[in-house]
């Protein structure tokens, strides 16, 4: 086509034919367009990642081949085909993973279906409601692949690869525990629980809590947990006080843990490390009370209000509890004596038990504390039953230092340790009260009352003679004295002739007063006028003072 | 056969732009300089190429998403027949239909007949030439009418864009299906319907 420069004659046709023969540059746009195709195909064979089936409850919310799935917010795949398991009690959503998305074919991923969520511990999805559910995955790091999984139904509280550490806490009950309960250190949340099952012998329950890094290391080897459920209400000397973890904790319940004030090398603690879950942090930061031991009592009086978890102490000293009483029959005196027994913790003692100890000698550590208690029986420790409370009743067991008390063989081979007793201070009490309302009894009450009864007698005589005479006189006198004082209101009154009589008395002697001055004014200045006479120029009725402040009349009226 | 020479038969050809009569060994119009050639030159495998390459992309075209909408956060990727499909299932038959005429039937319709026309013309056959030269009129007539798709979403994805509330955003599947339409027409554009009609005659070239 360029060629027109060429002669048109003859050369032309063979050079036609030249072109016909080559491959027509045209026939790159098809091979272009295959390269393309080709290239797009072989992308999307590369791109194609692994297929899984999840199992669901429920399909709320998922859509095939529209519904995503995603990690962190990344979109690793779609759902594909959403179809019923064989027994129709689940689904089976199929996911196409992408390419990349290879880890979480890994036999422990996790999934779980986001959707808008309230519960006790937040709200959580809230986007989700406007762009629909999708599945969240989290891999595992299992070396196993898997091809079909079973979904969560609620979000797992800690996602893979969150650093941090677990640990397993021992507990009687779960009591209100929740997965995704929260873990308090301090009062700030760094943790949850995780997971709770009941454990192996099935007395007790085992919890896992995760605690997030970096407070992870505030958990020591000596850390005491214990259940920050709901509000703990005291009352002391400083009033009521009403303590609580966070609002969450009240509404679904939570796990609080610091060391204790002492704790001196304590280090932090390893990962799947077991601690015993407190019931309250009284009892949690208590030191430990290491072996208890089993000690029992007799005593020969009732033991109303002495209930199982009554104290029992030792000179003031908590030392253990109560942990059952009943009733013993003894056929020498017919009587029921009741039996109590209890554990002591002898750690609770502290720096006394670890001397006591080194005084005890050799011999297992049964054998020590019979020795010890035997020694201290010696002694005179007797148990008594005290009242604690006088209100309700209460009564606890105390053993104290009795050294008049009579002497007792101790048995040191009996099991339990036989403790010996004294009556209580209750019984005590009722004796001295039983005296007391005895001495009452023998008061002369007949002849006190008849006394009693004579002078009121007396008494109501005198008051029917006031009443009879005085009252009527005290009457009259009252009326004469109202007379007397209306009277004297009259006298008093403005318009009275006395008032007015009065008025013009106080103005004569207001005269009087001013001649005498004018008296003495002239007197002072004429002194000889007593003598002489009045002169005719000297009269007093021509003196007018300069210093006086007031015109004075010169002549008297009237 | 009526009696009017053929071109050939006075070894005169016609300037495709101009009009000009040329001298048939001329290599350019003597008036307007513009290329020269009795028949459209390697018409026929021009329109074979790049009626293939049309083909080709006509598969990512049906098979990739076209569109891409996002209303309320829920996002859905549409492909040409997904969308057809989501339109007839919604009650709206007349665009369901509109739609797939233009971006479904009419490039199939495109393929069909150019096929047609090719392979008719390559075997000299004298079958329906009338016809046949009629319905390359309508392709050429039709050809644009198929880039209809690609300006619609084209214009959408300009306009809906209300971030947060509803995007509207195109995706590959449209650039070849705008593939598709272009190559057919270059295909149409390269046939040379005398072509039809050099049947009844000896070979032109």
């Amino acid at each position: 086509m360029s060629d027109n420069t060429l002669p048109p004659s003859a050369p032309a046709r063979p050079h036609v034919k030249a072109r016909k023969a080559r491959i027509s540059l045209v026939w790159l746009v098809p091979i272009v367009a295959g390269v393309i195709g080709l290239s797009m195909v072989i992308h999307d064979f590369l791109n194609v990642g692994p297929k899984v089936v999840v199992s669901f409850l429920t399909a709320e919310g998922l859509e095939a081949k529209k519904t995503q799935v995603k990690y962190k917010n990344v979109v690793i795949g779609t759902v594909t085909d959403i179809a019923l398991s064989d027994d129709r009690t689940h689904i089976l959503a199929t996911i196409e993973l992408n390419q990349s998305a290879t880890p979480f074919t890994r036999a422990d991923t996790q999934y779980w279906v986001v959707r808008p969520r309230i519960g006790a511990h937040g709200v959580s999805g809230v986007d989700t409601l406007l762009s629909g559910a999708f599945i969240s995955a989290d891999a595992g790091s299992s070396d196993k692949t898997e091809k079909n999984f079973t979904g969560l139904e609620t979000p797992p509280p800690v996602t893979f690869g969150e650093r941090g550490k677990r640990f397993i806490l021992h507990t009687d009950d779960l009591g209100s525990l929740d997965i995704g309960s929260p873990v308090y250190f301090r009062r700030i949340q760094v943790g949850q629980v995780v997971a709770y099952e009941l454990a192996k012998d099935g007395k007790g329950v085992d919890i896992e809590i995760f605690i997030s890094s970096p407070n992870d290391e505030f958990v020591l080897t000596d850390s005491r947990f214990w259940n920050a459920s709901g509000v703990d209400v005291s009352l002391g000397a400083a009033g009521l006080k009403v303590s609580t973890q966070s609002l969450t904790s009240i509404i679904s319940g939570g796990i609080a843990f610091r060391e204790p004030n002492y704790s001196p090398d304590a280090k932090p603690a390893e990962g799947n490390a077991e601690f015993k879950l407190f019931d309250d942090q009284a009892s949690a930061l208590a030191p430990p009370d290491g072996e208890p031991k089993y000690i029992r009592m007799r005593f020969n009086q009732s033991l109303r209000g002495l209930v199982v978890n009554a104290p029992v102490d030792f000179l003031g000293v908590n030392v253990g509890r109560v942990v059952s009483v009943d009733l013993d029959y003894d056929p020498a005196t017919g009587s029921f004596p009741g039996v109590v027994g209890a554990v002591i913790y002898p750690q609770r003692l502290g720096a006394a038990n670890d001397k006591l100890r080194q005084q005890a000698g050799g011999g297992d550590e049964e054998e020590q504390t019979s020795r010890i208690i035997g020694r201290f029986v010696e002694r005179g420790l007797r148990a008594q039953v005290r009242t604690g409370n006088l209100l309700t009743g209460q009564l606890y067991v105390a053993m104290d230092f009795d050294p008049k008390a009579p002497k007792i063989a101790y048995n040191a081979k009996a099991r339990p340790l036989e403790v010996p007793t004294v009556g209580g201070s209750f019984d005590k009490l009722q004796e001295q009260l039983q005296a007391f309302v005895d001495k009452l009894g023998k008061i002369p009450l007949d002849d006190l009352a008849k006394n009693l009864n004579g002078s009121l007698i007396e008494l109501q005589k005198t008051m029917k003679q006031v009443n009879g005479e005085v009252l009527p006189q005290m009457r009259g006198t009252l009326q004469q004295a109202q007379k007397t004082l209306g009277s004297a209101n009259d006298t008093f009154a403005d318009d009275s002739p006395a008032r007015q009589q009065l008025g013009q008395a106080m103005e004569e002697v207001q005269r009087t007063a001013r001649s005498v001055r004018v008296l003495t004014d002239f007197l002072s200045r004429h002194p000889e006028s007593l003598i002489r006479g009045r002169s005719g120029d000297a009269a007093p009725g021509s003196y007018k003072g300069s210093s006086s402040s007031r015109e004075i009349a010169p002549e008297p009226v009237q | 056969m009526n009696g009017i020479p053929f071109a050939r038969e006075h070894k005169v050809t016609l300037c495709h732009v101009c009009s000009y009569v040329c001298a048939e060994d001329d290599e350019a119009c003597p008036r307007c300089e513009s290329a020269v050639h009795p028949r459209k030159p390697d018409s026929l495998r021009r329109t074979w190429a790049f009626l293939l390459a049309g083909l080709i992309f006509y598969i990512p075209a049906n098979t990739l998403p076209v569109m891409f909408t996002t209303l309320l956060g829920s996002s859905s990727e549409n492909t040409i027949m997904s969308g057809v499909i989501e339109f007839a299932e919604g009650g709206s038959w007349d665009i369901a239909i509109l739609i797939f005429i233009a971006s479904v039937l009419v490039p199939c319709i495109k393929f069909l007949v150019l096929g047609m026309l090719l392979v008719t013309c390559q075997r000299r056959s004298q079958w329906a030439m009338r016809e046949r030269s009629r319905l390359y009129r309508f392709i050429e007539l039709i050809g644009y009418w198929s880039m209809l798709d690609v300006l619609v979403v084209a214009l959408v994805a300009a306009l809906v864009q209300f971030r947060g509330l509803s995007t509207i955003e195109p995706r590959l599947g449209i650039l070849f299906f705008g593939l598709v339409v272009v190559m057919t027409m270059f295909a149409a554009m390269s046939f040379d319907p005398r072509l039809i009609w050099d049947a009844e005659v000896e070979d032109v070239r």
